[in-house]
């Protein structure tokens, strides 16, 4: 994944020295940046046993898991935040996870691609076919992301979950555009959340 | 890699005496006993990279390397134990030992080294998980050793492993529990029960007193074996090594010799080459330790209360076929670590390798545990 904006703001956003979940770790990076920037103690959450090794190999504590099968090993507001950063999309089941990971985090932190992006609509208007991006060059039938939501669908998802968003950035290469306009500009969203 | 490469060589296994009486968990008193030790790679300076490996039901002190040139196998964890494996010899201190009861030199039901004899056989006193941490402590302390950098084991060995993390929290700073489980199922109960019997019934038995009578109930314990090393292994893996072939004879009427499917073949050469290796009294005495054992018995029950002062750092691994120590029994571990919030890692293991896969090659479980070893007396 060449630009993942959205880990700076995840570590900005997260309080020093806090307890922190991250679901959909993969080889865990960004619990490593964690660490390092804020001195967090962090659960690593993957499913897949190579990017388990990976994370393991960087000291970090990792839970094979697969985190559709439940989440039933964390307790209520176990931790002060639950970070699910570019996970939301592969997920068979997206609502039930951000249902289930605001109450096991104070806080929730949650990055996607946006799929409202213009060059995704024009790319899908004009082209009659599922787009393709850099960032996200899979074809439709073998992609792992099989649920793409837009930011005005997320935000939505939030009221219908009685989730307050408590903040948000969004990300694209004119920023000026992507604040204005995020849903048709901005390349990539990420969220500060928690339940109402 | 060829084996000779990254295996820690030619190994001689020391004899440790402790004259200190042991008070037994399950009652009575040892006055004194042996035990038997091998150790792989250097103690260091600051006594901060020992290691102990605790061996699982048939297991003993013999773990890697091999005892001379002309082996044909090198010790029984040899996969993970040597220079660059994930028990790295070139920077961490192995210490492993035959444990109390065991029939491979430590003292047990068949050593004649105490009272001339007296506690042999049957007279041999019940010994527990809880008694093996207690005398490898007491082994640590001999070796200059005050803190395991980790405790690992699988299977029974597991269960030491957490027996020590949850008795001596400052003594285990990384435990690793493969394969293992925080009690036994009834199921699991009773296929020890079933290979106790098996032994019971081979008239060689004797009562448990075979040893004066100048024999062995190696029938029973072949048996006894077949029934073990079953469990041990995956429906599939046995398809795929056996399948329906036969090992000789035919189903044709007109065939002189019986047919022997190659899984019979199989399970009878097990079953002998055990009952030759290993005493019947350290079986049953190995399996009713294995029973007994229950991690959350010192909270009521309550394994989450039970690990609540525990302060390792914990690698739990299952295999996914492995119905004997099945994954769900040691996620029951790893859940309860989790709610107390110490620290555990875990992964479930693809393997067709049932309960055995803890000793054998996959890439996954190396990757895995080396990865995780790192941080190890790092």
């Amino acid at each position: 994944m060449t630009q993942r904006r959205d880990l700076e703001h995840i570590i900005d956003w997260v309080p020093s020295e806090s307890r922190v979940l991250d679901l959909g770790c993969g080889e865990g990076e960004l619990l490593d940046a964690l660490i390092d920037a804020k001195q967090v103690s962090g659960v690593g959450v993957d499913i897949d046993i190579s990017n388990v090794a990976k994370a393991l190999g960087r000291g970090l504590q990792v839970l094979q898991q697969d985190m559709e099968l439940g989440l039933d090993n964390f307790s209520e507001k176990s931790f002060d935040a639950v970070i699910v950063a570019y996970s939301l999309q592969v997920l068979s089941q997206p609502h039930e996870l951000l249902d289930r990971v605001a109450d096991i985090g104070i806080e929730v932190i949650v990055s996607f691609p946006n799929f409202g992006h213009w060059r995704s609509r024009l790319a899908l208007l004009l082209g009659g076919k599922m787009p393709k991006t850099r960032s996200l060059p899979y074809n439709w039938y073998d992609t792992p992301n099989i649920h793409f939501c837009t930011i005005a669908d997320f935000e939505a998802l939030c009221r219908e979950l009685q989730i307050t968003i408590l903040e948000k950035r969004t990300m694209g290469p004119v920023n000026l555009l992507s604040s204005l306009w995020p849903n048709l500009f901005a390349k990539s969203a990420t969220y500060r959340v928690k339940r109402q | 890699m060829k084996d000779s490469e990254n295996s820690v060589g030619i190994v001689t296994p020391q004899r440790f005496v402790f004259d200190e009486p042991l008070a037994l968990e399950a009652g009575g008193e040892l006055p004194r006993y042996e035990l038997v030790v091998e150790t792989y790679g250097q103690l260091n300076s600051e006594a901060s990279n020992a290691i102990l490996i605790c061996h699982a039901l048939s297991g003993n002190h013999h773990a890697a390397g091999k005892h001379s040139p002309e082996d044909a196998k090198s010790g029984w964890w040899d996969l993970v134990i040597g220079p660059g494996k994930p028990i790295d010899t070139d920077r961490l201190f192995v210490v492993s030992l035959n444990n109390l009861g065991g029939c491979d030199g430590s003292t047990g039901p068949t050593s004649a080294a105490n009272d001339s004899g007296h506690l042999r056989g049957t007279n041999f006193p019940q010994v527990t998980v809880n008694d093996w941490v207690e005398t490898q402590r007491r082994l640590a302390l001999r070796l200059g050793i005050s803190r395991w950098a980790a405790v690992i084991g699988g299977s029974l060995g597991g269960m030491q492993a957490l027996q020590w993390s949850v008795t001596y929290p400052d003594w285990v700073e990384h435990c690793v529990i493969v394969a293992a489980a925080p009690s036994l199922t009834a199921q699991n109960i009773a296929f020890n029960e079933i290979a106790r019997q098996a032994i019971y019934a081979d008239p060689d038995w004797c009562d448990g007193n075979y040893l004066a009578a100048n024999t062995q109930p190696t029938t029973g314990m072949a048996l006894a074996r077949m029934v073990g090393h079953l469990t041990y292994m995956s429906a599939d893996r046995m398809s795929d090594r056996f399948g329906r072939d036969l090992r000789s004879g035919s189903f044709a009427p007109d065939s002189s010799e019986a047919p022997l499917f190659e899984v019979e073949s199989y399970l009878r050469y097990q079953g002998e080459q055990f009952s030759t290796r290993f005493d019947a009294n350290t079986y049953i005495l190995m399996t009713r330790a294995l029973d007994r054992f229950n991690i959350a018995d010192e909270a009521n029950g309550d394994l989450s209360k039970a690990l609540s002062e525990v302060r390792s750092d914990y690698l739990v691994i299952s295999f996914s076929t492995d119905w004997r120590f099945a994954p769900n029994r040691s996620r029951e571990l790893v859940d309860a670590l989790v709610a107390n919030g110490k620290s555990v890692s875990y992964a479930n293991i693809e393997s067709d390798g049932g309960h055995d896969a803890f000793l054998l090659k996959n890439d996954d479980y190396l990757a895995i545990f080396s990865a995780w070893m790192k941080r190890v007396a790092a």
